[in-house]
């Protein structure tokens, strides 16, 4: 089946505005009978609850953690990008949405991306008037820096806690209509199905994470604002909690799931360093502004890098990118630090790691403006490893850091369950096979503030309100089997731990389906995934009852899904025999190690439709048409 | 190393807690606080028994989810660092160390190392943000904004939530995070307009909750892995003051 992505008609700089028009708005009066369920609660999930909730629609808004604050978006560092060109640099709107198609390798989609950079100024206005405390300039304008794969100063930032303060702007805005009474928020709690009946999105199943409760939750619409599932690799930068469970239920249920295989792996990361190591810190992309990578020249070279001397140091972005140099995209400076430590180069304990070097930056603009800059990430790096970063250089080595993929949505971000809407990291559509630095907030907010709620909207007017009826049996049904799933969890009684699961489930994922993929892993990696997964239903132990706090059950359940989910990831990647942004298969490169697309056969959306346990998905494909700018081999030398 | 951990247990709200001990062998200083708590968990549950539960999520110090008391301090000895934060080289091979959970009534403990930090939430929807609904926002160069005044609405606004100072405090106050919040947006011109109501209702709610008074001890901020200055809880009481007086 070819999938309708609804792109309205036009010319791609009026589809949006031509389109706004004509979505139909509700009368408050009408809204405030329409039940909006909006689970998740990061910058997409609290930016779409606030502004439903100010248009007057009734919002019940979940999330697994204590409070909405601490959704992950609070751990982006390094900014947010808008086409402002406050610094008058030739900065447009164009060149944004060309940048983000380029560095998505050519397969996202153009009507969405060209949105994304139109509504970027507008998410700046409202976050400065929320109250974000933006670093400004000394004449009290706002301050730009630049990022990765960019050649333009449009990263607003403040200090290397963006996300922390994008989020706490709108939680504070989702916080107020919680006083108007609009919105009702439900920490603690836990999606762990999707509702649906004649065809429609009806509801979720939750589970209340203090008493273990499993309950049916009915609404008009559904919107996911779940993020990503860059914790299939175990170790990630992403949050402990973080999982793909809500999008893997919801692709159970009949939504799409897109280009899975997409996934970022982050270049600068601080170098695993211990097996009871639970998480990789990411240290801002921010850092390679000022920073220079390199490695030894030599291979197996244990000097200590103050001892190797300039002329025997490989900074091999700038010799091999000498048009962007250390600021070339994440894809691109992930790969090529494996391939140097690949050849014998990395540094640091098992090789696996390469320099981020300050000294230059030092001399340069002197300590103070360095630790102004990024002193909270110094702080951080010493913390973690005991090292001063100022005296010697950071070790740095990649980590998995997001996920373009995610379930599949239409212009107007609902899925293929009608009312069912995904937004933010937990959809696919805007970063195509690798997202820019600082765009991962500007997406989010993009989505929860300016387009769910208009399009939300339009798909509840004319329809009758469900005012929170949960009869249909298809509730009983969800929450019967959420509920035996839950006892099956907990019948096993085996003898290994869930993070051990987890632990194998990740080592297969990296060495398999992380920055470098082949028929043979993937293959490899497809047979050994039901293995894994039998085994835990077999040995895994999850002790305690399903009527109380238990973590070692919430973990359970979201390993479970991550046991199947993997198996659609390395599936999709094995599908996608070419290479583009982040998916390198290693047949298909350039003789100087590039990655390769194959536009002929592979222009296109995939997207992977459920069709049973134990059954193949079924390959949906959404071709994707490049009009504005022609197909080209992404270059950065 | 080796580590004798003395841990609070306590299984819901309702049943009375106790210390358990438990030894943690064999392991790297190289672990975070929050690892080391995995690896008791790890045995815990080979050997079937409950492990022990905390509240943790991002493991970098910033989403304020962990929250423990080690050896009578929140988050531990190491200065401006959450107990994610805090590595186990900062401690002595074979010490004991103590973890409890927040020690407040307005924080009850759901289970183990878990209490309930929603007051908080309550006090921000008190007026802890800024009236702007999505879409009417000025262009936002057309307010400019002091560079000192923005830097110190950060140093205020990068309060993580996690409830440190209310632990730490001897009365329980909750005045640091409430002066965090008061102070970021009273920094701002965006946030004037509502100065007066904002903290007189997120006092009043905060005074509801059930936190204590503000002696002057300065353990919250001595305990703040943010290390918010309590220059701000003089910016509150300020700001507090001049409202009463016109109210």
């Amino acid at each position: 089946m070819i999938l309708d992505p609804k792109i309205p008609p036009g010319p791609l700089p009026d589809k949006w505005e031509a389109h706004r028009k004509a979505l139909k708005a509700l009368d408050p009066s009408v809204a405030q009978r329409c039940r909006v369920l909006v689970v998740g609660t990061g910058l997409a999930g609290a930016s779409a609850a606030a502004t439903l909730a100010e248009r007057g629609f009734q919002v019940e808004a979940l999330c697994f953690q204590d409070s909405a604050r601490r959704a992950h978006s609070i751990a982006a560092q390094g900014g947010i990008n808008a086409a402002k060109n406050y610094p008058k640099d030739g900065d447009s709107i164009e060149r944004l949405f060309q940048d983000t198609i380029k560095g998505g390798d050519f397969r996202s989609r153009e009507a969405n991306v060209y949105r994304l950079a139109e509504i970027s100024n507008a998410i700046i206005d409202q976050c400065a008037a929320q109250g974000v405390p933006f670093a400004r300039e000394y004449d009290g304008h706002l301050a730009n820096r630049s990022f990765g794969g960019v050649k333009v100063r449009r990263t607003f930032y403040a200090r290397g806690q963006t996300g922390q303060q994008l989020l706490l702007g709108a939680y504070q805005a989702m916080m107020r209509q919680v006083k108007a009474g609009r919105v009702r928020v439900h920490p603690r709690t836990e999606m762990l199905d999707l509702v649906v009946a004649d065809g429609e999105t009806r509801g979720i199943v939750v589970r209340d994470l203090v008493t273990g409760e499993i309950h049916a939750l009915s609404g008009d619409a559904v919107v996911l604002a779940t993020g990503g599932y860059s914790t299939v690799y175990h170790l990630s930068t992403n949050a402990k909690g973080c999982n793909v469970t809500a999008a893997y239920r919801a692709y159970r249920r009949g939504a799409h799931f897109a280009n899975p295989c997409f996934t970022q792996i982050h270049p600068t990361c601080i170098p695993l360093a211990g097996r009871y190591q639970s998480k990789l810190t990411l240290m801002s992309e921010s850092l390679r502004n000022d920073g220079r990578i390199w490695v030894p020249k030599q291979k197996g070279d244990t000097r200590p890098p103050s001892q190797i001397p300039e002329a025997e140091r490989d900074y091999y972005l700038e010799r091999r990118y000498p048009s962007y140099g250390n600021l070339a995209p994440r894809d691109i400076a992930s790969r090529a630090a494996k391939a140097v430590c690949d050849e014998g180069r990395g540094v640091g304990p098992g090789g696996q790691g390469v320099y981020l070097d300050f000294a230059d930056a030092v001399r340069k603009l002197g300590r103070k403006t360095i630790q102004e800059r990024y002193g909270n990430l110094f702080d951080m790096y010493r913390e973690i490893t005991d090292e001063d970063a100022y005296a010697a250089p950071m070790r740095i080595y990649p980590a998995p850091h997001y996920a373009m993929g995610g379930l599949w949505v239409d212009y107007n971000l609902m899925g293929t369950i009608p009312g069912l809407f995904v937004i933010g990291e937990a959809n696919f559509s805007d970063h195509g096979a690798n997202r820019l630095g600082a765009s991962a907030l500007m997406q989010g907010l993009a989505d929860g503030y300016f387009i769910a709620p208009l399009t939300v909207a339009d798909y509840l007017s004319g329809r009758k309100p469900q005012r929170g009826d949960a009869a249909h049996p298809a509730f009983a049904a969800a929450r019967r089997e959420v509920e035996e799933r839950t006892r099956r969890l907990l019948a096993v009684r085996g003898k290994r731990t869930v993070d051990a699961f987890h632990r194998d489930l990740g080592k297969l994922m990296w060495d398999d389906c992380g920055m470098s993929r082949s028929a043979a892993g993937l293959t490899r990696a497809l047979a050994e995934i039901p293995r894994i997964r039998d085994a835990f239903w077999k040995d895994v132990t999850v002790l305690g009852g399903g009527e109380e706090l238990n973590q070692a059950l919430e973990r359970a359940g979201r390993v479970a899904d991550f046991l199947e989910f993997a198996e659609l990831i390395c599936r999709d990647a094995l599908h996608r025999e070419e290479s583009c942004g982040g998916h390198f298969r290693v047949e298909h490169q350039t003789a100087d190690g590039e990655a390769k697309r194959d536009d002929a056969r592979f222009c296109y959306v995939a997207a992977w439709q459920f069709a049973g346990d134990g059954q193949p998905p079924v390959l949906h494909r959404e071709p994707l048409a490049f009009d504005a700018i022609p197909l080209s081999e992404r270059s950065y030398k | 190393m080796r580590l004798t951990l003395r841990v609070w247990r306590q299984k819901s709200a309702k049943e009375p807690g106790r210390f358990e001990t438990y030894e943690a062998k064999d392991i790297s200083p190289d672990l975070s606080f929050l690892e080391l708590l995995d690896v008791v968990n790890d045995g815990l549950q080979q050997r079937g028994l409950d492990p022990i539960a905390f509240d943790h999520d991002c493991r970098e110090g910033i989403c304020g989810s962990c929250a423990m008391m080690i050896n009578g301090e929140a988050h531990g000895p190491q200065p401006a660092v959450a107990a994610c934060q805090l590595y186990l080289r900062h401690f002595k091979d074979g010490e004991t160390l103590t973890i409890e959970p927040w020690r407040a009534r307005a924080f009850p403990i759901i289970r183990d190392l878990i209490v309930d930090r929603s007051a908080f939430d309550r006090i921000i929807q008190a007026g802890g943000y800024v009236s702007v609904d999505t879409g009417s926002a000025p262009e936002a160069n057309s307010v400019p904004v002091p560079k000192p005044d923005a830097e110190e609405a950060m140093d205020a606004a990068a309060c993580i939530g996690c409830g440190a100072c209310v632990a730490a405090c001897p009365n329980a106050s909750a005045m640091l995070f409430v002066a965090a919040k008061v102070s970021h947006l009273a920094k701002l011109p965006q946030g004037q307009a509502e100065r007066k109501p904002r903290v007189l209702n997120m006092v009043e709610q905060m005074d509801r909750e059930g936190f204590g008074n503000c002696t002057n001890h300065y353990e919250c901020m001595a305990a703040c892995p943010k290390s918010i200055h309590v220059k701000f809880i003089a910016q509150l009481n300020r700001d507090y003051l001049k409202a009463c007086r016109r109210r």
